[in-house]
């Protein structure tokens, strides 16, 4: 059974206590040392591997040898029949078929070798492929154990402040009443602003007489007459 | 990134104008306040594999007589176009979640503790008509 319909189980029951692990430290130990095991499995198999696959490569070139020696020997056999010499062809005819059975040999071996190759090529895939479930499985239980250490450490921590976890509509409201006051105060800040570098003071420097006000100095001119009047 | 060099990150961090407060509250889980908003905490953990970021919306018991259903099946038709973040149940409480790769940027891992601080509130507004 696989790990989700597992957890999917344990879920739907519903009828755990609070804190209950839905999957049991023992299931990650094995789903760890099944991860260990098969990548163990895995670096033997591509150990075996090079080495059948430098073997059958040795053989192969055992075999190109033994093969050119025969056609080599086929080629003196045959001269030694151009120049008569039977006995000689004889001999070298023996010597082939030395060369035949080493051949007949060295290809026993490459079988052997090739059915290896062939195996334990099939048993690297299949450690990769048990390493790559095992490893999705117990992202699985990992991400469980997670969010049920997360909800533990939540509940623990409200039972030691003895509080309780607010109502939703309440944290609502407060979050909706600072999200007001964050709106208001930047209105307010506005509004300072713009009395600071607007309107308002602008008034004020009329008042003071700063700023050019054209009323502010036909007072002055005004004034500056009458001086001179009462002089 | 490891959950402690997160914590240290997000004490320094100012994005755009929201600040992240952050305390482990065991070894393992992380709990982040984004913007101030200490309502909705975002609880936070780490495997080998995933950063998971969990925010708790509501306690099934909150819901109102005879919604559960029509509410499951419309938060999973919400899933889809929620950005970066699902609707989950964990343990009788209604959740809503992100998870990302442990080998995620910074600056990945901020921008989805933003989304999902915001996604978490506009749901919480939302679905403010379930609850009883």
């Amino acid at each position: 059974m696989g790990i989700l319909s597992k957890i999917f189980t344990a879920i739907r029951g519903g009828a755990r206590e609070v804190g209950e692990t839905i999957v049991d430290a023992n299931a990650l130990r094995i789903f760890e040392q099944e991860i260990a095991d098969a990548k163990n499995a895995l670096n033997k198999a591509k150990g075996s591997l090079t080495e059948v696959m430098a073997k059958e490569m040795q053989t192969k070139r055992k075999i190109t040898a033994v093969e050119n020696n025969i056609a080599e020997h086929e080629g003196f056999a045959g001269e030694a029949l151009n120049k008569g010499d039977e006995a000689l062809a004889l001999e070298i005819a023996e010597k082939i078929g030395e060369f035949e059975v080493e051949l007949a040999e060295q290809q026993a071996i490459l079988s052997t070798f090739v059915g290896s190759v062939k195996a334990l090529k099939q048993q690297v895939k299949q450690a990769e492929k048990s390493i790559k479930e095992n490893q999705r499985q117990l992202v699985m239980v990992k991400t469980t154990d997670s969010v049920q250490k997360a909800t533990m450490a939540v509940n623990d921590n409200l039972v030691n402040n003895n509080s309780t976890m607010s109502s939703a509509k309440e944290s609502l409201d407060r979050i909706k009443k600072r999200q007001q006051d964050r709106q208001d105060q930047m209105a307010a800040s506005q509004e300072l602003y713009d009395q600071d570098t607007g309107a308002d003071l602008k008034a004020k420097m009329a008042d003071a007489g700063i700023g050019g006000s054209p009323k502010a100095k036909s007072d002055d001119i005004l004034a500056r007459i009458r001086a001179k009047q009462s002089s | 990134m490891d959950l402690q060099a997160l914590s240290i990150k997000l004490a320094n961090h100012d994005q755009e104008g929201m600040t992240f407060e952050s305390i482990f509250i065991t070894d393992d889980v992380l709990q982040v306040v984004v913007d101030q908003n200490e309502e909705l905490p975002i609880y936070v953990t780490a495997t080998e594999e995933q950063m998971l970021c969990i925010t708790y919306l509501f306690d099934e018991k909150e819901l109102k007589d005879n919604v559960t259903a029509e509410l499951n099946a419309s938060l999973l038709k919400l899933n889809v176009p929620v950005p970066l973040s699902a609707f989950a149940i964990i343990e009788g409480k209604y959740a809503i979640y992100g998870s990302l790769s442990v080998s995620s940027a910074f600056d990945d891992i901020a921008h989805e503790l933003v989304t999902l601080g915001d996604n978490a509130i506009e749901a919480l507004e939302t679905l403010e008509d379930y609850l009883a």
